[in-house]
């Protein structure tokens, strides 16, 4: 989230790397979700401004995109913080107490699911399945695979 | 020849990250490609891949070597075709192609070209979950390689065969593992499903004939085409053809995946490789292939793992992950969580789909918190009819009746304690 930037166009960076992904497509369209995510790497989250820089380059109205946007879980309209921590809801993952660990988790960061921590460092969120069940209870933490949770969670991804 | 057993995983091993490519190859990899573009013709490869009985892997179980015979490959002019891999697994209790996408990529990619040589496409998408990020890794580095060695590209192996292939990350969302609303995703639309017909294999991509084959699936191909469609048949124990990964999550003593032959019973796989139930828990029932199946129970421990005999036990063979429901997990409780996530994850595309999960959601909610009224459990019925085949826009919605109708069948016990005793949550847990 760099706030000095203008966040009404689009990086030569972000450029850079949605033009890469423009050939391997029929046309400019199709890069809407690689240009979101794209985006979102660079300013860590999609606001309006940047939902609307990325529809004027993509030459697709802001609605359109706004549709796809919000279509995806792992598009963020709202701000994160620096670290997002995605904890498994679904079936393997719940029998084995998911929610008791995703519940202290939140009650240690004093943040309830989906809420940024007051220092602006920690999102927790719920995610579906993350394909690895036979690890459960699972999580992820910035992209990375933290299986085999206990009830020691709070030292297992935060480290404290 | 042990590994001859089990083709899919024999690269796989203890100490060892991946394969490379030096190790794909010192098993006979890219041989099934050489002979392929060497020896056969394009409706050669279907022919023997139809031959060989492979069903795909996904969880529908239809003959790929078929779907591939329904794509237009002569017609003048030639247009593009593609071929799409389906890596997005997001089928709750389902992990089996993470395995092979990360320690065997190779072994997908040959099959990735063999298959696209099989039905003419010049260019191969493998869309894959966001969230499999070192899939994605092993991916891109394998792509590499396999660029570098002629393997794909321009004139590959000196043939006239051409492929690019492209790795396209998804963005999260479930429904695109329906091969429709996937097609809608790389297109860059919200991953709604499209109806049909036209099918894929006439109108997909762009309007272009498009295959969608799930990874493990495509995995089989190297094997059929270096071994022959005999031996793969001969790798079954029972109607099915070949092996596949099964797996096994919940109170299991060794939750995990096991490459066995098709037609392995369940028992075998839930007590000799998931070692039976850990100690204090019996087992009550089980989803045999991810979320969207009907409960079995204990009496069908013997039923094999294979597409028919699953279906007439009463459920589906799905992805071949079973998931475990153990004694002292409340079964209404399991099923409140699995519709929560269809409800979540519905597109919105269809009435039924979109009001009728969240209905069951608050239906279910309502029981387990000790509100439930005698009627919820008829309405709970209809909606499993009014939600079922036919009615819907795609799968999502019967496949998310398949564990309600069975609950309410097997374990309709449980939801009246709670009504009829106003048993509240917790005094359940």
């Amino acid at each position: 989230m760099k706030a000095e930037t203008n966040t009404r166009s689009l990086s030569a960076a972000e450029i850079d790397e949605i033009n890469a992904e423009l050939p391997h497509y029929e046309d400019k369209s199709a890069v809407s979700i690689e240009a979101l995510k794209i985006v979102q790497k660079h300013r860590g989250w999609i606001s309006d401004d940047s939902l609307v820089a990325i529809a004027e380059y993509l030459k697709i109205s802001p609605a359109q995109l706004e549709g796809v946007a919000t279509f995806y879980n792992l598009i963020y309209r709202r701000p994160v913080g620096k670290n997002v921590i995605h904890v498994c809801d679904s079936v393997s993952c719940w029998m084995l107490g998911s929610d008791r660990l995703s519940e202290k988790l939140c009650r240690h960061l004093n943040v309830k699911p989906g809420e940024m921590s007051q220092d602006g460092e920690y999102t927790v969120l719920p995610i579906v399945c993350l394909g690895a069940c036979d690890r459960a209870p699972v999580a992820m933490v910035n992209g990375e695979l933290r299986p085999d949770l206990t009830d020691n969670i709070v030292k297992e991804l935060l480290g404290e | 020849m042990a590994t001859m057993d089990r083709p899919l995983t024999q690269n796989i091993r203890t100490g060892r990250a991946f394969a490379t490519l030096e190790d794909y190859r010192k098993t006979g990899g890219y041989e099934g490609l050489k002979k392929t573009l060497a020896d056969l013709k394009p409706k050669d490869v279907q022919q023997w891949v139809k031959d060989a009985g492979l069903r795909g892997r996904g969880g529908a179980g239809f003959s790929t070597g078929l779907k591939w015979s329904l794509v237009p490959i002569d017609q003048a002019p030639a247009q593009p075709r593609y071929l799409v891999i389906n890596a997005d697994e997001m089928e709750p209790g389902t992990f089996k192609d993470r395995l092979l996408l990360e320690k065997d990529p190779h072994q997908l990619l040959e099959g990735i070209v063999i298959a696209a040589y099989a039905i003419q496409a010049q260019t191969a998408y493998i869309f894959l979950r966001a969230e499999y990020r070192l899939a994605a890794e092993r991916l891109t580095r394998a792509m590499q390689e396999a660029r570098a060695a002629h393997y794909i590209g321009a004139h590959i192996l000196d043939s006239d065969f051409s492929l690019e292939i492209h790795l396209h990350t998804s963005a999260g969302r479930y429904i695109c593992g329906e091969e429709s609303a996937l097609l809608n995703a790389l297109e860059g639309k919200r991953a709604t499903p499209r109806p049909k017909p036209p099918f894929a294999v006439v109108s997909g991509l762009w309007g272009r004939p498009t295959v969608v084959n799930n990874v493990e699936t495509l995995c089989n191909v190297p094997h059929i085409l270096r071994h022959g469609a005999d031996w793969y048949k001969g790798l079954g124990r029972g109607a099915d053809a070949g092996t596949k990964l099964f797996g096994a999550s919940g109170r299991v003593k060794k939750p995990g995946l096991w490459e066995l032959p098709m037609g392995t019973p369940i028992r075998e796989i839930l007590e000799d490789h998931a070692d039976g139930m850990k100690d204090g828990y019996r087992l009550r029932g089980f989803l045999p292939g991810g979320a969207s199946t009907d409960f079995l129970l204990p009496e069908h421990l013997d039923v094999p793992m294979e597409f028919d005999t699953v279906a007439k036990a009463g459920s589906r063979m799905g992805t071949g992950t079973i998931i475990v429901l153990d004694d002292k997990t409340c079964p209404v409780q399991m099923v409140l969580n699995l519709e929560r996530f269809f409800a979540q994850e519905s597109c919105g595309w269809c009435t039924p789909c979109r009001d009728g999960l969240p209905w069951t959601v608050t239906l279910l909610q309502d029981i387990v918190e000790g509100r439930g009224r005698p009627e919820d459990l008829d309405t709970l019925s209809r909606l499993t009819r009014m939600l079922g085949p036919g009615n819907t826009f795609c799968a999502l919605a019967p496949g998310a009746m398949e564990p309600l109708q069975s609950a309410l069948k097997y374990f309709r016990e449980d939801f009246e304690r709670y009504i009829f005793q106003n048993r509240t949550l917790k005094e359940a847990v």
